[in-house]
């Protein structure tokens, strides 16, 4: 089982690595400065969450390699990152709603995960709950501002879910490497997830007096490593300076 | 009562080295001379956000990643304290911002410099926030009560900030010889900033004087800069790097290093406008700005009706 440990957990720490990155680009550039001080603090947050992952992926697979090895040195293939986590920030509206779509998920499987009888786990999800309850709070309480904010905000926030609608289904993405975990009891089955995070998002959505997009053909993909263009351009960017000097200490 | 009597009580307050309250009378030119400080700083942090943050995608590790992200959290911060301390003597954060995007308002200048390679960020933390924390620790017993404060609580953070500026060129100084020569490079690129940070000399700072009268200063520039000369070099030493300063000795007579004088003339240019940098990071923030008026008003329309609703707006 430790052949799909390894890859299950790379899967989560791909996902929470790429959006970290996605929401730190944001750094000295927010719309208020209480929100660019958020929006640092929860970037940091998911890289927290990924370092604890990768560190433990690491020594699940036993050929020693560290979080540095597996955020810096694989490929765009090699990623298995959910395809919402890598979409552009676009404006402040993409990147809420983004942040809302993902924290909606998150709540009820990382909740799940806790339960997980990996201790280990157990133990990340357990605090990466905590955190996941304030971005939760933040991103449904920006998605009232800006639904039920202005015209204009409304429109942003309508055109972005019609824009990033469409890679939701890639939150769960499930293989036959799932299985047997699930059979074991150290990953949560995604039906229940799936149908707790729809009923969740549909609340939201009318709160914030938005049109559900219809007949959205759902982008897939990401446990195949099959990515949008968006992640060669994340990891170019990310792991230049790992890459340009091979082996040193940092 | 009269303003004659109410200086008096202010004058004995300053000479005892009480501070001043939002609510005590102060002189005018006190409190213009305090908020035009403090804004300034406020400024500095949010501005200092944008060097550091070109790094925070590129960091070459996930643990300096979190670091980085962490100081620039902090920046962040300070900057949110200091706004607030200037608000007590009466001006709002939005016209102090105005006054950031019209050019009014300065930033510190060593932020107009551009970090041009991962060594910048430790030779920031060292050297700037180094030299920053000289002038911080003296402020923490400013006469202004809201702005000491506030200091008490940055000095903390920004000590740690410092010690891993300082461990990130440890690393780097202690590496490979590319590592090495990144480190001596960013040295050399930010040295003359940071002593220059500081401010003009005591000869050429005509606010510095009143300042330290009403010890909203309680040193000159000059004996910053010495005080942190003083401290720096040995830990240039330890590192095995060298300041770029040809002038740079130890003066037993002093107890302190005599160091070579800073280019003046290049302080002045940046403080005007013509700095490396000067363009693209009030640029930014004026983009940031105007891209989030949008946000701000949505945010504001929607508190205005939760109120009418009856609820608090979050």
């Amino acid at each position: 089982m430790e052949k799909q440990l390894f890859n299950y957990l790379l899967r989560l720490a791909d996902s929470s690595l790429i959006l970290g990155h996605r929401l730190s680009e944001w750094c000295g550039h927010g719309p208020v400065l209480e929100e660019d001080i958020a929006l640092t603090n929860i970037a940091l947050d998911f890289v927290g969450r990924t370092n604890s992952l990768y560190e433990y992926a690491g020594k699940v697979e036993g050929k020693g390699r560290t979080e540095d090895d597996l955020a810096y040195l694989r490929t765009e293939r090699e990623f298995f990152n959910n395809l919402l986590s890598e979409q552009p920030n676009g404006d402040y509206a993409q990147t809420i709603l983004r942040q809302y779509l993902t924290d909606a998920f998150e709540i009820h499987f990382y909740e799940a995960l806790t339960k997980s009888k990996d201790e280990t786990l157990a133990g990340i999800a357990a605090k990466s709950l905590k955190e996941i309850q304030y971005h939760l709070r933040h991103s449904s309480s920006w998605m009232l501002r800006l639904g039920d904010g202005t015209k204009e905000s409304n429109t942003r926030l309508q055109n972005s879910l019609n824009e990033i609608y469409r890679f939701t289904g890639s939150l769960f993405e499930t293989d036959e490497n799932d299985s047997v975990l699930i059979a074991g009891g150290i990953v949560p089955e995604l039906t229940g997830i799936q149908q707790q995070w729809q009923k969740d998002v549909d609340t939201m959505l009318e709160k914030a007096m938005l049109n559900k997009p219809e007949n959205v053909w759902m982008q897939k993909g990401c446990l195949q490593g099959k990515h949008t263009e968006n992640l060669g351009y994340i990891l170019a960017e990310m792991q230049s300076l790992h890459r340009a000097y091979p082996g040193v200490n940092w | 009562m009269e303003t004659i009597k109410l200086q008096e009580i202010f004058d004995a307050k300053i000479e005892k080295g009480d501070t001043i309250e939002p609510k005590d009378w102060m002189p005018e030119n006190y409190r213009k001379t305090l908020i035009r400080q403090i804004s300034q700083h406020a400024h500095s942090e949010i501005v200092g956000m944008l060097p550091e943050g070109n790094w925070i995608t590129r960091a070459p590790s996930l643990r300096r990643k979190m670091v980085l992200l962490a100081k620039v959290q902090d920046e962040g911060g300070h900057g949110l304290y200091l706004y607030s301390a200037a608000e007590t003597m009466g001006i709002s954060r939005d016209e102090m911002i105005d006054q950031l995007h019209s050019g009014k308002a300065k930033y510190s200048s060593i932020f107009n410099y551009p970090t041009l390679s991962w060594a910048d960020i430790g030779a920031i933390g060292w050297l700037v926030d180094g030299a920053a924390i000289m002038n911080q620790v003296m402020l923490q017993r400013t006469s202004y009560g809201p702005y000491a404060r506030a200091m008490v609580r940055i000095c903390k953070e920004e000590s740690f900030h410092q010690r891993q500026g300082y461990e990130i060129m440890t690393v780097l100084a202690k590496g490979t010889p590319e590592q090495k020569e990144l480190a001596q490079d960013a040295l050399n690129r930010f040295w003359w900033p940071s002593l220059m940070m500081l401010g003009p000399t005591d000869k050429e700072s005509p606010n510095t004087e009143q300042s330290v009268k009403w010890k909203i200063k309680r040193e000159t520039n000059d004996e910053v800069r010495q005080k942190f000369v003083d401290r720096t070099v040995p830990q240039a030493d330890i590192l095995g790097l060298k300041i770029p300063d040809k002038d740079l000795k130890w003066n037993e007579a002093k107890n302190g290093y005599d160091f070579g004088e800073a280019n003046w003339e290049e302080f002045f240019n940046v403080v005007k406008g013509n700095g490396p940098c000067n363009k693209e990071r009030l640029s930014a923030r004026v983009k940031a700005h105007e891209n989030g008026a949008w946000v701000r008003e949505a945010a504001a329309a929607y508190a205005a009706r939760e109120s009418k609703r009856g609820n608090n707006g979050n």
